[in-house]
């Protein structure tokens, strides 16, 4: 049953073959039984789920009509507030802290109905692209346990692939839904900055962070996605309009005329060949299926990273500004209060940390500002020009997700430039505030290892994305013959 | 090559207020200026005609009414202090003798 999609669960307990309490329960048994191997969970909260179970079951034996998703199990990235429950962030300065209120994902979530199993690890602040900075150990790709899954949301996109849960939560500020999704052949998608509330969810770098679904297929994403999406009076950027009809998009999948554009920037040197093979092959098939494949070019793309990493940092020195040791978190130290704060977000922040706000302080501060943050904000503009331009020739715009597979631990941690690399690709939809998806492309030549392909729309169109990643996701299932997850290795032998 | 000077990042990290050991110090110093080297590139295409974008959505300030809700009770909204008196946060000294 754990191998399921979430969409097949939710009819069996429809149906009435099987409960939400033995559906939580199997869930519970599979991360008991791989997650000493995959560390995807940092708190289990086997109880409330069982619980949250208990009260759908009893509600659909009474009769009552319930959302699509009632009764399935997820996996919250622990950067979201759930009342009561350990919120860390990945870091020791939130250690032990448990939030007085729910997120609006969250409230959404309970409103569905869907259970809750416990919180994923995640780099520490969802900054990172491994995994690796988290202050509670990596999280093991359930392809190779001694490769990153992925990051800021490892442990999300983990939980997927080791069917520890069938729907996750993530959040993407830089590409941490979606280069996850793509080294553990998963689905993860970034909606429209907006589309989600961010109401709850631990600010980084607040106009890029966008909540978003993760999943193991593209119907599944959808059904999520409209399940936590739409507008939110309790956060003022939410988007006050419908959510675009994804899941039905993600049901329909016809892709017949549609305009599908290649990002001539997004490919070539620095990608691993058999990541572009697999995408070139996902091409085809779209071709196949009758899409017009469109070559366009966005020429600043090449400077989106360098402006994303004074963007990101420099929000974030503002934002974390707020771990002051004051009024929840960490303390440590006497003296004065600017003392306690010196000695707290010492030992409570860790190195990546760190740097950013070191960066992201030298980057505001005045004399470099408009050489540093001032120019950022500039190409921020460049590249949404370049969108707009390349969206009046293609519908949705296509590249690979992450240059490369999956890498190991401990190869990248003391190079930055090498790990911010990996965002190259995902990085300009969050400039630009538009959507983009991963979905699974494939298996490398080169090491057998999961690789992603990424769709992009226009902001609230995220319906595009969904009917091109059904439409790829069914030509793939019938060219492999199975899920790209039958191949993965059996995990818990230990 | 950006260089950013141990000094430079001690100043920043006291605006910052983080305490940094002296290896911490050399070392990010070091990580920086490569850093900055790489994310310097911003400046070659930001000409005086681009203007700038702060924020995905042309937003302004978003208002609502000014109606009572409900909200957190002290009780909760103190659940995460560090250490508090008289249902108040309680904090470290801020101001010196003077």
């Amino acid at each position: 049953m754990i191998k399921k999609t979430a969409t097949e669960m939710a009819s069996s307990l429809k149906a009435g073959e099987i409960s939400s309490v033995e559906l939580t329960q199997a869930h519970l048994d599979q991360i008991a039984k791989v997650d000493s191997e995959v560390h995807a969970f940092l708190y289990v909260d086997s109880e409330g789920a069982i619980n949250q179970a208990r009260a759908i079951d009893e509600k659909r034996k009474s009769g009552a009509d319930l959302p699509p998703l009632a009764g399935v199990p997820l996996a919250l990235k622990d950067v979201m507030t759930q009342k009561g429950i350990p919120t860390t962030c990945g870091s020791k300065m939130l250690e032990g802290w448990r939030p007085p209120y729910d997120s609006t994902v969250v409230t959404r979530l309970k409103e569905n109905g869907v259970v809750i199993l416990g919180k994923t690890n995640m780099d520490e602040f969802a900054m990172g692209s491994s995994t690796e900075n988290s202050a509670y150990g990596p999280t093991h790709n359930p392809w190779d346990l001694t490769r990153i899954p992925g990051g800021s949301g490892g442990g999300s996109s983990a939980a997927l692939a080791a069917f520890e849960a069938p729907l996750a939560i993530g959040t993407d500020t830089g590409g941490s839904i979606r280069q996850p999704a793509a080294v553990t052949g998963t689905v993860g998608v970034k909606p429209t900055y907006g589309g989600v509330s961010r109401y709850g969810l631990v600010a980084f770098s607040s106009s890029l962070d966008q909540a978003g679904p993760c999943a193991r297929t593209v119907l599944d994403a959808a059904h999520l996605h409209e399940a936590i999406g739409g507008y939110d009076k309790l956060d003022s950027t939410s988007i006050n309009a419908p959510i675009p009809p994804v899941v039905a998009a993600a049901k329909d999948g016809n892709v017949k005329g549609m305009k599908i554009g290649v990002i001539k920037e997004l490919q070539g040197d620095g990608y691993q060949p058999g990541v572009l093979k697999l995408f070139n092959e996902s091409l085809e098939l779209l071709a196949q299926q009758g899409a017009e494949i469109v070559e366009v070019s966005c020429k600043y793309f090449d400077y989106a990273l360098a402006a994303y990493y004074l963007i990101a940092p420099s929000e974030c020195s503002s934002n974390l500004a707020r771990f002051d040791a004051m009024r929840y978190g960490m303390r440590i130290g006497s003296g004065s209060a600017e003392d306690v704060m010196n000695l707290t977000r010492q030992a409570g922040f860790g190195r990546e940390v760190k740097r950013r706000i070191i960066l992201g302080t030298y980057a505001l501060s005045s004399g470099y500002y408009d050489a540093y943050y001032g120019s950022a904000q500039k190409v921020r503009t460049l590249i949404s020009r370049d969108f707009e331009n390349a969206f009046k020739f293609a519908d949705v715009l296509v590249s690979p997700t992450a240059p490369t597979t999956a890498f190991k631990i401990g190869e990248k941690a003391n190079d930055p430039i090498a790990m911010y690399l990996n965002d190259i690709a995902t990085i300009p939809t969050n400039l630009a505030g538009i959507g983009g998806m991963s979905l699974p492309s494939g298996l490398a030549e080169e090491d057998g290892l999961p690789a992603g392909f990424q769709i992009m729309a226009p902001a609230m169109q995220d319906d595009r994305m969904y009917k091109v990643g059904s439409a790829l996701e069914a030509a793939l299932l019938t060219k492999w013959g199975q899920p790209i997850l039958a191949s993965a290795p059996q995990l818990g032998a230990k | 090559m950006s260089n950013i000077s141990r000094d430079d990042v001690a100043n920043l990290a006291k605006l910052a207020r983080i305490d940094m050991s002296d290896s911490e110090l050399d070392h990010l110093s070091n990580e920086l200026s490569v850093i900055l080297d790489a994310v310097a590139r911003v400046q070659e295409v930001a000409g005086a005609e681009v203007p700038p974008t702060s924020h995905p959505l042309p937003l302004k300030n978003v208002f609502r009414a000014d109606e009572v809700r409900s909200s957190l009770t002290p009780e909760e909204a103190l659940s995460g202090a560090p250490a508090q008196e008289e249902q108040r946060f309680k904090v470290p000294q801020i101001l010196g003798e003077e």
